[in-house]
């Protein structure tokens, strides 16, 4: 066959070349599922190309120096202030260069976009188990690329040089300096001295333009490659199974729809930095050690850590001459750092609580994972209120409480809080699960009230159609793993018995309080009522 | 190995194809072209309002501003060449999903997973593959040549490690524990570096000072960093009301009637402390509300901060003018490892 299209010549020159013909016809065929849901990690990962793009017209008029200069561009307020080459060439971008104020908006709002795209991404794939075998290195990933996306937003609001990401620099020191055995010398390298010193920008653009961009580029392609080659989790529905993948082709639909989604989101993001101010540091002013102003916070991300080092007790060591700062070694590195731990290591833990080992492709309704679920809540709870007492001044001037009496709230709120969601929302996710159950079991209520030739009157139900049918029965209704018995019928004892054990109690927190499925039996019988015209719960009995 | 998930166990009941619901585009020509001329007219408008982006940005004086409800008055380039750019990219994404979803086909289509694991053929064939060129490399019969490859490539990374050792100097004694603070220099106000003269100071009153020769310093030094330290609030209480100081004899007290300079770094995480309550004397740091009693020898009363605000020893020189008797007698900011 000879093309006759310039596109087809083209191709066929290609294909001279790479003999790609096969596989990018499979690559065109390859089915996507169709879900509000999947587009969170689609957000992130297009305002991360908003991001390289608006980050490179920056780089262009940005100046990483501290070096001291006076003011004297176009904002007249700031007029013959000292300040640094940072901050001035921040203020140039912003008044100076036209349209740099849209640029530097639009990067900032795609920084909070990436990051908050990210979080919410993660929560979805948690709820609904898309962690599970084989998925888990892609969790990891995913985990390293939000961590990624914190410290990346960091440096790049640190970077202006203003009053505020100055502050937030002094307190990255003080953490610093406040580690144990290496804090001291760690500052000294990071800072080239002490602070602030004129090493730190530099160093830190260098860190924000190329180190981590370039990380995120290793490992967004690693993570997006992952989902192409181990394919797309599904939602339970007709005709899906977990050795199927159902929805539409690369070509045409999903390129249209994930293609003009990023243009969507470029579009959002630019209107909202052409209208919606961020980060006014002329507003600020340069940074100098000695000031600061009242009220100062953080970008959202950064809250968590602000909260928890806000609502420590003052503790500080002092042991054989040396200074162990607990009040910043707990809430700043051990918090965080166990927090982390617990994300990585979830999708194991979960693994060997249920006892199963094969590859998971369904997700799940979080309902029907009422323990996860609920640990999720719980986490999510934790979370928010480490974020909201990091407003504790806000809050404070805001309702005129003493800031006094919500720290000390805050202390105990920290810890009762997530145990109550966690038992709020489990109580929840079963409920929904017997509701499911009746809903498959006696259908839906229609609010037709008939009445009977003997003069009852009855509430006709219809079926549930078949879309929530199948998403009903798609219910793992997981058995916990029985308690090993501790030495077989010989009485020779069980090798590995502790730990049996422990997986068994383990199992039995997370699947101990379920809700069972109704055989396929009764499913029929009951269906079978439905269908002659019965109607009502009160004349079926099972 | 591979379990089934329960919804695809033969033994539950299957879930039924469900008929497909066309759309009316699929059904109907007039709302099929009502459907393109939609997704033109996004288009459309996107190539309007791009275009327009640009004459923005080419027929506006950088800094002409305009009035606009709500907004105030605003830059025309930054928010409406912004606007313009916004809606049309905007509009290029909406008509390209638009198109998607009511003229491209939709009906869903199904592909078979393969399961992610390899057959027992295809990993013993890789075993033996990996274990054949391990072999054939010498590698584990050659202890000599694995023992001294391990060794050259243990010690490769370390001159990539010993090049960072200038990325700064050691902490110092000095700089640690000490300040530009020394026995005769004067406080001067900060920002108009004036002397202060000890009269001056009303009760209740408070004056955000530094040392003397801060410009010099800074000056020859090019930083910020000894700004960062010696930074102090002077503050005048009733000698009354003064419950202890941080040290000091009644024949050199380090308060000069009833004057007291302290440090203004946090030291919690080094905050410059700026609010100042008269009637309790608590000075509060706005980062983590940590708070300190400067009549109580500046010692935390409330919040995360674990050590006292470090007091500054002041007299006055024979013109009257607030001089320091010393520096600090404990390091000033954070608390650092070393610090004893």
């Amino acid at each position: 066959m000879t093309p006759t299209t310039p596109l087809g010549r083209t191709a066929v020159a290609l294909d001279e070349r790479f003999a790609g013909a096969k596989g990018m016809r499979k690559l065109l065929n390859k089915v996507f599922p169709d879900h509000w849901s999947f587009m969170l990690g689609e957000i992130a990962l297009y305002s991360f190309i908003v991001l390289l793009l608006s980050g490179v017209y920056l780089t262009l008029w940005f100046k990483p120096s501290m070096t001291e200069v006076v003011y004297n561009g176009s904002y007249m307020p700031l007029h013959g202030v000292r300040m640094s080459e940072a901050y001035a060439s921040t203020l140039n971008i912003s008044f100076d260069v036209r349209g740099g104020l849209l640029m530097r908006q639009i990067h900032h709002w795609a920084a909070l976009f990436f990051v908050s795209s990210i979080s919410v991404h993660m929560l979805r794939v948690f709820f609904t188990g898309a962690f599970r075998k084989p998925r888990e290195l892609n969790w990891i990933i995913g985990v390293i690329l939000l961590i990624l996306a914190v410290v990346e937003g960091f440096a790049g609001y640190s970077l202006p040089d203003d009053l505020l990401s100055g502050t937030g620099l002094r307190i990255a020191q003080a953490i610093m300096l406040a580690s144990p055995l290496f804090g001291t010398w760690m500052a000294f390298f990071v800072f080239g001295g002490e602070f602030p010193g004129l090493d730190f920008i530099p160093r830190l653009y260098t860190v924000h333009v190329l180190l981590i961009p370039l990380i995120f580029l290793g490992l967004i392609g690693a993570h997006v490659g992952m989902v192409f080659y181990q394919k797309h989790t599904q939602y339970p529905g007709p005709g899906r199974t977990n050795k199927n993948v159902v929805g539409y082709p690369l070509l045409p639909v999903y390129i249209a729809k994930a293609g003009g989604f990023f243009f969507a989101v470029f579009g959002v993001i630019a209107t909202l930095g052409a209208l919606v101010t961020i980060n006014p540091v002329w507003l600020f002013g340069p940074y100098v050690p000695n000031q600061v102003s009242a009220g100062s916070q953080p970008d959202w991300y950064m809250g968590f850590l602000d909260g928890a080092v806000r609502i420590m007790p003052n503790w500080e060591v002092h042991l054989w001459s040396h200074t162990l700062s607990l009040n910043l070694v707990v809430p700043a590195m051990l918090m965080p750092t166990a927090l982390i731990g617990l994300v990585v290591a979830y999708p194991w833990l979960e693994a060997w609580a249920t006892g199963r080992t094969g590859e998971h492709h369904l997700l799940d309704r979080p309902r029907n994972v009422p323990t996860r679920t609920a640990l999720g809540a719980a986490f999510l709870s934790f979370y928010l209120l480490l974020f909201i007492a990091s407003g504790d001044d806000i809050i404070s001037t805001t309702f005129h409480l003493a800031f006094n009496d919500i720290t000390f709230l805050f202390r105990v709120l920290i810890f009762v809080v997530p145990v109550l969601v966690f038992w709020v929302t489990k109580r929840i996710a079963l409920s929904l699960q017997r509701r499911d159950i009746d809903r498959l079991m006696h259908g839906n209520e229609t609010g037709n009230v008939l009445r009977l030739p003997h003069g009852e009157f009855i509430e006709v139900h219809a079926p549930v159609n078949e879309r929530d049918r199948a998403r009903i029965l798609s219910n793992p209704a997981i058995e916990p793993l029985p308690m090993p018995p501790a030495t077989d019928a010989a009485g020779v004892r069980t090798p590995n018995y502790r730990a049996k054990r422990l997986q068994a109690k383990v199992s039995h927190f997370f699947y101990g309080d379920r809700i069972p499925m109704p055989s396929a039996e009764e499913i029929a019988a009951a269906q079978a009522h439905l269908d002659a015209g019965h109607h009502g719960h009160d004349e079926l009995t099972h | 190995m591979t379990q089934d998930h329960p919804a695809i166990d033969p033994s539950r009941p299957q879930a039924a194809e469900v008929a497909h619901e066309w759309r009316a585009a699929d059904l109907d020509p007039v709302a099929e072209r009502r459907a393109e001329r939609q997704v033109a007219g996004l288009f459309g408008a996107a190539t309007l309002l791009i275009l327009a982006s640009v004459l923005i940005y080419g027929f506006t004086d950088y800094n002409a501003t305009v009035g606009v409800p709500l907004l105030g008055d605003v830059n025309v380039i930054n928010v409406f060449m912004g606007l313009t750019f916004g809606l049309g990219v905007f509009c290029i994404g909406a008509g390209a999903i638009h198109w998607a979803k009511k003229l491209m086909p939709d009906v869903e289509v199904v592909e078979d997973r393969h399961p992610l694991t390899s057959d027992e053929e295809a990993r013993a064939a890789f075993a033996e593959t990996f274990a054949a060129g391990v072999a054939d490399s010498g590698i584990l019969k050659r202890g000599i040549l694995r023992r001294s490859l391990l060794g050259a490539m243990a010690l490769f990374p370390l001159p990539l490690i010993v090049l960072l050792r200038d990325l700064g100097p050691a902490p110092t004694h000095g700089q640690l524990n000490h300040t530009i603070w020394r026995a005769g220099t004067r406080l001067v106000t900060d920002v108009t570096y004036l002397p202060i003269k000890a009269a001056d100071v009303p009760v209740g009153g408070l004056v955000n000072a530094v040392p003397e020769n801060l410009p010099q310093v800074e000056e020859q030094d090019g930083t910020l960093n000894a700004r960062a330290k010696s930074v102090i609030i002077v503050v005048r209480l009733n000698e009354r009301d003064i419950i202890a100081q941080q040290g000091g004899t009644p024949s050199a007290p380090w308060d000069y009637q009833g004057i007291l300079a302290y440090s203004k770094v946090c030291t919690h995480v080094g905050c410059p402390i700026s609010l100042y309550e008269q009637r309790t004397h608590h000075l509060l740091c706005p980062c983590h509300q940590s708070t300190f009693d400067l009549a109580d020898a500046g010692k935390v009363v409330f919040g995360p901060a674990a050590r006292n605000m470090p007091q500054l020893p002041i007299t006055v020189d024979a013109e009257g003018y607030l001089i320091a008797r010393s520096d600090f007698q404990q390091p000033v900011g954070p608390s650092f490892w070393e610090r004893a």
